[in-house]
């Protein structure tokens, strides 16, 4: 094996009181990842430490969910909060810097919790063609 | 306060041809902010999961960045053989390792012409890429690509490299050695390179683990971490340690490239030596359950890949996190404070590679 990979439970609600106290460890915000299981989003929240991988997990509705931002605590995390936003429409609460749904263009709104993805997104007519 | 003006950097400009979009609050001539935006080009690759099998996916891993293309499969395979408990054959481990190093390479003298070009010093832009060429051609005669190399698979790799090979290309090393300590003379030397990068966008190490900045950004500020530690591949085997620079400027970060140049071909050597004969892959049966979170060391910094499969043949989820989508909070923090004049040279310090990013 690679190496040994911690993977903690715990609450939306108390996410941010977790990662303050990896964070005063001095662990490194790895990055931050949705994962659609059925009608549930699993959310990963990977932090690292001279190697040392620790990963934080739940369970949101499919549509809907809400987090609280890290960005208290990492200010880094805007990045993946906007990207979990966007492409899985998590409600983020509180990110420092808020792109509001257009961090990413994309054809459609959450395309990662969408069923199925069409085989082609049809082009914008273009100006004057009926 | 002064006049504040936004000033749009991207997505299209001379230095950076690739689409990310930064806007520069400038109080005349001083940055006081920079809002990034990605994402013009999002490609949603990660879901074609759904439609390529876990062995056909790696082509498509190979095909996120045209740069670092190799390691990006290296990524993928090594996180589905976790998964599955494959255990690879040790030649097919240090061949991999050594085109690994090979992609480091050329990626680094890549941006060494790119930096040069953005600071205007053309002529050491030019030597950089001839140099870049001749390691380019290496890696076509080992293994049939330059761009997308195609040699790794899960399970192993898919070509080898014979000992007529091997001694040629040590013998090409020898002569991409001489002409990379010219050019990397000039970098580490010459007044008017230190004049653009000494003491410019500085970057503490605090600031730098805080930030989740990864790769010679990292390492640029003192922080001796490297995925290459985690001892996969080959690495296990080979005498390697983390280089790192402490001043966390644009100069250090700089420095760490260049140092990393004659480490990766330190490592080929050593791989070269000792590397066994045998098989260099296992058949690969049945589909992977599990997950894994699978982390390498690119040119650019970590990249970790989330794969997580069911038991059939295509995964439930492939997620990738590259290196320049976790060095940008570092580089809107470098930004703050900075000429403008220096926004280019400084986007250019963390080597960013926008193809990874819109993955």
């Amino acid at each position: 094996m690679i190496e040994e990979q911690t993977i903690i439970g715990v609450m939306p609600e108390t996410l941010v009181a977790e990662v303050r106290k990896l964070c005063e460890q001095g662990y490194r915000l790895v990055q931050i990842c949705a994962t659609r299981l059925g009608e549930e989003l699993q959310m990963d929240y990977s932090f690292d430490l001279n190697r040392k991988f620790v990963n934080f997990r739940f369970l949101l509705p499919k549509t809907g969910g809400r987090v609280p931002s890290i960005t208290g605590v990492y200010f880094c995390a805007f990045t993946y909060e906007n990207e979990i936003s966007d492409l899985f429409g998590v409600q983020v609460e509180g990110n420092a810097l808020d792109f509001k749904g257009n961090f990413y263009t994309t054809a459609m709104k959450h395309p990662f919790i969408q069923d199925a993805v069409p085989a082609s997104v049809p082009a914008p007519a273009k100006p004057g063609v009926q | 306060m002064g006049h504040r003006t936004i000033i749009p950097f991207g997505p299209q400009h001379p230095v950076l041809p690739e689409p990310i979009h930064i806007d520069l609050v400038v109080e005349d001539e001083k940055v006081v902010e920079a809002v990034p935006s990605i994402g013009f080009i999002h490609r949603g690759l990660e879901r074609l999961v759904e439609k390529k099998d876990f062995v056909e996916f790696v082509y498509i891993a190979e095909r996120i960045c045209g740069i670092c293309s190799f390691i990006h499969g290296q990524t993928y395979c090594q996180g589905v053989e976790e998964i599955m408990k494959i255990e690879v054959p040790t030649r097919a481990k240090y061949l991999r390792t050594i085109w690994g190093e090979l992609s480091r390479i050329h990626s680094h003298l890549l941006w060494a012409g790119l930096m040069a070009d953005g600071f205007g010093f053309e002529s050491l832009f030019m030597h950089s890429w001839r140099v870049r060429e001749q390691v380019l051609d290496i890696i076509e005669a080992t293994t049939g690509g330059r761009v997308i190399f195609g040699s790794c698979k899960v399970g192993g790799a898919r070509r080898d490299i014979s000992p007529e090979q091997m001694t040629w290309m040590l013998k090409q090393l020898e002569v991409v050695e001489k002409e990379m300590r010219l050019i990397v003379d000039v970098f580490m030397n010459d007044d008017s390179v230190k004049h653009r990068l000494c003491g410019v966008g500085v970057i503490s190490k605090a600031d730098a683990i805080s930030l989740g900045a990864v790769g010679p950004t990292l390492r640029g500020s003192g922080v001796a971490d490297d995925m290459r530690l985690l001892k996969y591949a080959a690495f296990g085997e080979l005498d390697f340690a983390p280089i790192s620079r402490t001043d966390g400027d644009s100069y250090s970060r700089c420095a760490v490239r260049c140092d990393e140049l004659f480490q990766s071909l330190d490592i080929i050597r050593q791989a070269a030596a000792k590397m066994p004969t045998g098989e260099i892959a296992v058949k690969v049966t049945g589909n992977p359950s599990g997950e894994f979170f699978s982390r390498v060391e690119q040119p650019r910094g970590e990249v970790v890949y989330y794969i997580k499969g069911n038991g059939t043949k295509n995964l439930t989820r492939f997620r990738a996190r590259t290196p320049t989508f976790a060095n940008v909070p570092a580089l809107v923090k470098m930004l703050a404070g900075c000429e403008l004049a220096d926004v280019p040279v400084l986007v250019l310090t963390i080597d960013p590679c926008i193809s990874c990013t819109e993955r």
